[in-house]
């Protein structure tokens, strides 16, 4: 046969198209219950570092257990609950609903000094693509214990700082709601916050639009679990 | 065809292996695939994996163009490179996210650059096309590990001098640089985790190597 006519090349490219495939297909479909795995201890990973619980990877579903376990469930916008598996709200699809018909997942976590944290779910835009994240609240329903957030494609450098320790730990401690019970967020602020401003934490240089972004995430989602935090302001009273 | 066989690591064979560690280089000497190994060589952890999968990547990729390159048809010889490169390139990606997720995340978009990694595509057209498949999977692995060889040089020092730790793939991140030394007075420096300073790194390498052998230098 010519090797350099055209039915060859047809037949070779054909050939060499449905060998690929099928390979590429068949270790897909059989890497994918592990892969799914990882993404879900990553994720639970992620719940645990905003309660400010470090652990290494292998240690994760354990330590989840005993913190977390079962006590996750989602919420409403009138802050009840309703049925359905924290875990598996897909957040992409949730944040382009609007907010009275949305899911809000919650993770209770209880420490080792046995406080409750309300572990609240995030999810916004930055400047290049998604921003995601936790924010754990005290059980006066507007102190922030903790925070962690992270992103899909923020410049390095400078967006992407939010993804850093060092930022995310300016959240510990800010408020929610103000004295008045308003909920004002809280605030990234470009040049610097202003000192003992409990609603503002400092901006990162060059990273203006990812601070915007993660503000208006923040205020958005906020607005969402308003009712469900009011609720555990109230319980805590009783 | 004479009879005699020749040894499978015969001086010819090994200098297919130990060429591009040195002499030609392909990215001290020819400089190509530079900006992989200015991304991922903040810490030592990323370069050895994506070292490995260039390894892998160039082995089996040399391997199968050398075993087809009498039956592919010329007119499409560069689609077929391209074909069997990006396939083995998802193959150590979707493996990476199955068994090593955390690194995978580290080297986000740059497992999936291998495939345009000019060091590979290079070697197809120029080795393995016209090679028997021994030869070419030695010069298949020459070639990553020349490309690999500088990565973990460049991120060893980034990482030691940039973060004071060390870390490897499967073991963990140690603490080189002792504490005494930070209540001393001595600062990571935190420029070497930036881009900028794999380039400097890069060039200093450059420029020992061609310090230590002066053939390499040009004459203009």
């Amino acid at each position: 046969m010519n090797k350099q006519g055209n039915s060859y090349t047809f037949i070779f490219a054909t050939i060499m198209v449905v060998v690929v495939a099928t390979l590429l297909a068949f270790v897909s479909q059989s890497l994918k219950p592990r892969q799914d795995r990882n993404v879900l201890v990553a994720q639970k990973s992620d719940i645990l570092q905003s309660v400010n619980i470090f652990v290494p990877t292998d240690e994760v579903e354990d330590v989840y257990d005993d913190i977390i376990g079962e006590s996750s469930y989602i919420v409403n916008f009138s802050g009840e609950r309703v049925e359905g598996e924290a875990l598996e709200v897909n957040m992409q699809r949730e944040v382009r609903k609007s907010l009275d018909e949305r899911n809000f997942p919650v993770y209770e976590a209880t420490l080792e000094s046995g406080e409750i944290k309300y572990i609240l779910q995030v999810r916004g835009n930055g400047l290049w693509g998604p921003l995601w994240g936790y924010v754990s609240v005290n059980d006066d329903g507007t102190t922030i214990y903790g925070a962690t957030f992270d992103h899909a494609g923020e410049t390095p450098g400078l967006g992407a700082e939010i993804a850093n320790r060092s930022f995310q730990d300016q959240f510990s401690g800010k408020k929610i709601f103000d004295d008045s019970g308003e909920l004002v967020s809280i605030a990234v602020v470009k040049g610097g916050a202003p000192e003992g401003d409990s609603h503002a934490v400092d901006g990162i240089s060059g990273g203006t639009i990812t601070a915007e972004g993660l503000e208006d995430m923040l205020l958005n989602n906020f607005k969402g679990y308003e009712q469900f935090l009011k609720n555990i302001e109230r319980n805590s009273h009783e | 065809m004479s009879n005699d066989k020749e040894p499978l690591f015969s001086a010819k064979n090994l200098k297919l292996i130990t060429t591009p560690l040195g002499k030609h280089n392909p990215i001290t000497i020819q400089v190509l695939g530079v900006c992989s190994a200015l991304a991922v060589t903040a810490k030592l952890e990323p370069a050895i994996v994506l070292a490995i999968s260039v390894v892998f990547v160039m082995l089996f990729a040399n391997l199968t163009i050398s075993l087809l390159r009498d039956t592919i048809p010329s007119r499409i010889r560069i689609i077929v490179q391209l074909v069997v490169i990006a396939s083995l390139v998802i193959l150590v990606d979707e493996i990476l996210e199955a068994f090593a997720y955390d690194v995978s995340r580290q080297l986000s978009v740059f497992v999936g650059l291998i495939i345009t990694n000019c060091i590979i595509m290079g070697r197809l057209e120029a080795f393995a096309l016209a090679n028997k498949p021994w030869p070419s999977i030695l010069d298949g692995v020459g070639n990553a590990a020349g490309y690999g060889v500088i990565l973990i040089i460049v991120g060893f020092v980034r990482e030691l001098f940039g973060s004071g730790t060390l870390s490897l793939p499967g073991v963990g991140t140690f603490q080189v640089v002792p504490e005494q030394f930070y209540s001393m007075g001595y600062e990571n420096n935190g420029f070497m985790i930036l881009p900028p300073m794999a380039l400097i790194v890069v060039g200093i390498i450059i420029w020992i190597q061609r310090s230590k052998d002066k053939s390499l230098i040009e004459s203009n």
